[in-house]
């Protein structure tokens, strides 16, 4: 089951050094890169139907080709490493097993976008990965990859280490922008049209940094490499992560498509200590929570898990086991979602906050089924009511929680 | 006045980064990393002081900081003990983490130890869901922590 494309050199050591990393292939598209014009590198990725790897799955070339052809601004790539989503865990296996695999893909993609000056945001706390990137930054720059003359071939590339300070919110593109311009992390309103983003004004590319590390790949063996992998709709592989109530938790790349319960039994090695299974949060704490017996025709691709009432989201799997009581773990994502909330929206800032007392009460044992209906109620006004996607998104999962597992909340709810 | 100024090994790297962005506010997060790591915190002397670097308001440097979770508004212990406290690693015993470092330290969440050696936090997740649970120790995780594991840590801190 399991591909390794962009965890080829994972278990190799010291794959993280460039002399390892050249040994190992690493740069090897960008002969390839710089014979193609700008335009056919959009068009390869386009072909090749490269999904964006951060949670929302929008496809990369379509992103690429909102860049407008005659610019007269500077065009910025960024990097999106805030990886915080509960559950996810992917994207540092990249930073600390081969950050010159990101490096290369950030020219495949600078290349691709006519853009001169890359920046890379990784969350804060993300202090040793930080220091790995920069590392792999320095020595790309030594060795003429970064800088004046990328690998010989002419180009002009910059690229700049950016670290957050803790907030789940800049994880959200605008929000990242905002916080890469030296503001609070607020997401910023959603355009009418489609368009690029905007870094201080200027066109600006946000990928996630797995995605970004999927492009030298298909760059050095063509669109249809990539497309053998996979589904039709989803085509190619995934960093899917296995945490919780599971023997052997980590991250594997495998290709879309392959049954989650064989994924979690083969893989995963079974639920810890041979316990049942009661529940998979699929992908990420922000994705429909998924009963034991929901899971077992679900394929891990973008389509089998929307038809299926939930979301691929980061591929971050949270299993849980028959112990696990259902109000509690809500609650604990709501403590998540009520700290994370930006408070830039009203409905958001004090809605999360709510569900989280509310539960709480439920909790400690002093509940009415009159609960359920305001958690129900509130959700209702964190639908469609604010300016990103965080609220609708705790709003859906609230009530999948409620909705799958109603039993549970009203045997606690006692008082009534 | 402020009572704050970049060491020259800071003020260099200020100066280096000015170039590789199109705006000076850009470098607001990087220069409240500076400032945290040369005095231990983001004191109102610093925000007046990056408030004049980067021209801009000592309010508009706290609104920024004080959004961030990892940027302290004040004083912390030497040691920061960080219990990520979010699902994955609340499935894999973080509660259990929690209990036996505030009856080891004595202290609550949000508590400082008297000497100031220690501060005791809970974060919301790490990003080390595959290796929970993970204790963050200033900027280090102890991953697959355990109550030994850490106790053997913090008790090699101690002497």
């Amino acid at each position: 089951m399991i591909v390794k494309i962009v965890s080829k050199n994972f278990d190799i050591p010291n794959a993280h050094l460039l002399d390892v990393a050249l040994q190992n292939g690493r740069y090897g598209s960008l002969k390839r890169l710089f014979s193609l014009s700008s335009q056919a590198v959009i068009d390869e990725i386009d072909k090749s139907k490269l999904r964006g790897k951060g949670g929302g799955g929008a496809l990369t070339g379509e992103k690429w080709k909102l860049i407008p052809k005659e610019c007269d601004k500077p065009i910025y790539l960024v990097v999106n490493g805030d990886e915080s989503e509960p559950g996810t865990f992917k994207d540092r296996q990249i930073l600390e097993f081969d950050p010159h695999l990101l490096i290369e893909g950030i020219i495949c993609t600078s290349y691709a976008i006519k853009s001169h000056h890359a920046y890379i945001y990784i969350r804060g706390e993300y202090v040793f990965w930080a220091k790995r990137v920069q590392n792999a930054i320095d020595e790309a720059y030594k060795a003429n990859l970064l800088g004046a003359n990328v690998g010989g071939y002419g180009y002009a590339l910059d690229v700049t280490l950016h670290r957050g300070a803790g907030a789940y919110i800049c994880g959200e593109k605008s929000a990242l922008l905002e916080s890469l311009e030296g503001k609070r992390g607020h997401p910023r309103l959603k355009p009418q049209a489609k368009e690029p983003e905007w870094f201080f004004g200027n066109p600006t590319v946000v990928n996630n940094v797995e995605t970004i590390a999927s492009v030298p790949f298909i760059v050095e063996n063509g669109a249809d490499a990539y497309l053998a992998y996979g589904t039709e709709k989803s085509p190619g592989t995934m960093l899917f992560g296995l945490s919780g109530h599971i023997e052997k938790p980590g991250i594997y790349e495998l290709p879309y498509g392959v049954k989650m319960i064989e994924v979690i039994e083969q893989i995963g090695g079974g639920v810890l200590g041979g316990k049942k299974l009661k529940a998979v949060i699929p992908g990420g704490a922000s994705s429909h929570i998924l009963k034991a017996d929901e899971i077992e025709s679900i394929t891990l691709d973008y389509e089998s898990l929307k038809e299926n009432g939930s979301e691929l989201g980061t591929g971050g799997m949270i299993v849980l086991d028959e112990s696990v009581s259902i109000p509690k773990a809500m609650k604990n994502l709501f403590e998540f979602f009520h700290h994370e909330s930006c408070g830039q929206c009203t409905p958001c800032r004090e809605g999360t906050g709510w569900v989280d007392k509310i539960l709480g009460k439920i909790l400690d044992g002093n509940g009415t089924k009159k609960d359920l209906e305001t958690i129900l109620d509130v959700c209702d006004m964190l639908d469609g009511k604010t300016i990103c996607v965080f609220a609708p998104s705790v709003a859906y999962i609230a009530r999948s929680y409620i909705k799958k597992f109603r039993s549970e909340f009203d045997a606690l709810c006692t008082k009534g | 006045m402020s009572g704050f100024t970049f060491s020259k090994e800071n003020e260099k790297y200020f100066e280096n980064l000015l170039k590789r962005y199109p705006e000076k506010s850009s470098l607001t997060l990087p220069c409240l990393w500076m400032a945290q790591y040369q005095e231990g915190w983001i004191s109102p002397e610093v925000m007046e002081y990056l408030a004049n670097k980067l021209e801009t308001s000592p309010m508009e440097i706290y609104s920024v900081a004080s959004f961030y979770t990892m940027f302290n508004l004040k004083p912390i212990g030497t040691y920061h003990i960080q219990i990520c406290k979010t699902l994955s690693c609340a499935l894999r015993g973080s509660e259990q983490i929690k209990r036996h470092l505030v009856q080891k330290l004595g202290i609550n969440v949000g508590q400082s130890t008297k000497d100031m050696r220690f501060t005791l936090s809970e974060v919301e997740c790490l990003g080390s869901c595959g290796t929970a649970p993970c204790v963050c120790i200033n900027e280090d995780y102890v991953q697959n922590a355990t109550t030994q594991k850490l106790d053997e840590l913090l008790d090699g801190l101690s002497k």
